[in-house]
């Protein structure tokens, strides 16, 4: 692991200079912006949301009242090679942090994310890759829900709004990634910060709680934790982070983008 | 009439109503400033509401349907009308200690709202119990976290940045 922001060598991120005073500046920093304190802050809140500069150390900020903006477009890159042939990390990860699951019927049971294998039949090579929403810029579910419940956030995230969804199901028709699901059956005990009703579409929601808290989506961090750290989550609209120069430098393919929906999720390797 | 006359009558007048009275108001309980049969949703934690309670009981709902679009649709997570602030504040601990759902009658939302005959759906998609504190994500409306976890995305983007 190296440091971003010096391009020194630092081997840990406990031990390096970068981390642990920088995390505690960039409190300081967040509290004062939560005040209105620091006149950098203020600025940075007539310019909606801002990759920060904290010291040397980038991270990205958005007061709990403000609205989200579309100078973010959070997107995703999947290294297929990094994707491990049956781990499914990730699919544990979002069904652990959301709360769906099976309940032994495959047909119908919710599903956010799922693992494919993908084999050439004539030469049996094959790779497997996690898929899921592809949070597109022009997002075909959003283009049929006939109530207004499937939208694109500013920032990107395509979401169900489920206080206005009737559960029509046009939107899984719609949908090319076959992302959607719809549930069926009376649910109890959903995560408070994900809420999940009988007779509602529901698709990933790229983990928008915690994007609003600042943090990457729970497949990205479990995929970097335990597995091979096939996922990187970023601004795909700033040019300096990670994911928009890997995006720039490598080829990318985005599934059907015959299409034209300009998805989020980019892969490589496929 | 005499002195005596009006005197006896007006006695009678106010024993009568009295009796009236007794018959027409129901007994209350012994320590109650209340009548026993108004619904008593559990008081919060804090040492007040978010906004008057006179306010909140006609309004809470246009207050929480505000806040959830703006939560839904632009990412706003304000503490003050959250949903979920409102379920932590007035949890009502069942006997094995942990927070009451929606399915008894003695959650806070149900205290009132079975007694004014208002059915709410909110629960048959949110929690309506927060129980354990969120251990993977998500703030826990008004216990929003201190650090508000910059450090953590800064740790991820110095990770893939290797």
């Amino acid at each position: 692991m190296s440091c971003k922001s010096t391009s020194t060598g630092c081997k840990s991120g406990a031990a390096c200079g970068c981390a642990g005073s920088s995390a505690d500046a960039t409190d300081d920093v967040r509290r004062d912006f939560l005040r209105g304190a620091a006149a950098t802050a203020v600025t940075t809140i007539a310019a909606g949301v801002t990759l920060y500069a904290f010291g040397a150390e980038p991270a990205l900020a958005r007061a709990p009242g403000e609205k989200v903006t579309s100078k973010v477009r959070w997107g995703l890159l999947i290294d297929a090679s990094k994707c491990g042939d049956g781990c499914t990390a990730c699919v544990t990860a979002c069904q652990t942090e959301n709360g769906w699951r099976d309940t032994g019927h495959p047909e119908t049971d919710a599903q956010w994310i799922r693992k494919l294998t993908v084999k050439n039949p004539k030469n049996g090579a094959s790779f497997s890759l996690p898929m899921m929403c592809q949070h597109c810029a022009d997002p075909p579910c959003v283009d049929v829900c006939p109530t207004g419940a499937s939208f694109k956030r500013a920032d990107g995230i395509v979401l169900v709004n489920k206080h206005t969804c009737i559960g029509c199901r046009y939107c899984m028709m719609a949908c090319p990634y076959k992302a959607r699901s719809f549930i069926h059956e009376p649910l109890e005990d959903q995560k408070p910060h994900a809420p999940r009703g009988k007779g509602t579409v529901e698709s990933c929601t790229l983990c928008v709680h915690r994007i609003d808290e600042g943090r990457a989506p729970a497949c990205v961090e479990a995929c970097s934790d335990t597995a091979g750290g096939a996922m990187l989550f970023g601004d795909l609209n700033d040019p300096s982070s990670e994911i928009a120069k890997r995006v720039a430098a490598y080829r990318t393919t985005r599934i059907r983008s015959d299409l034209g929906t300009d998805p989020g999720v980019y892969y490589r390797n496929i | 009439m005499t002195v005596g006359h009006m005197f006896m009558r007006s006695i009678i007048v106010l024993a009568a109503l009295f009796a009236m009275a007794a018959l027409v108001t129901p007994p209350a309980p012994a320590c109650a400033a209340e009548p026993g049969w108004l619904p008593k949703p559990s008081r919060g934690q804090g040492e007040k509401c978010v906004a008057d309670t006179d306010w909140m009981r006609r309004n809470h709902m246009k207050a929480l349907n505000h806040q959830r679009d703006d939560t839904v649709h632009d990412g706003i997570r304000t503490p003050r009308f959250s949903l979920k602030g409102c379920i932590e504040c007035h949890a009502v601990k069942a006997a094995d200690g942990k927070p009451v759902t929606a399915a008894s009658d003695k959650h806070f939302c149900r205290t009132c709202h079975d007694y004014a005959a208002v059915r709410i759906d909110c629960f048959e998609c949110h929690a309506s119990r927060l129980g354990e504190k969120a251990t993977t994500g998500g703030n826990t409306g008004s216990a929003r976290p201190e650090r508000t976890d910059i450090s953590v995305l800064a740790q991820y983007l110095r990770s893939v940045g290797q």
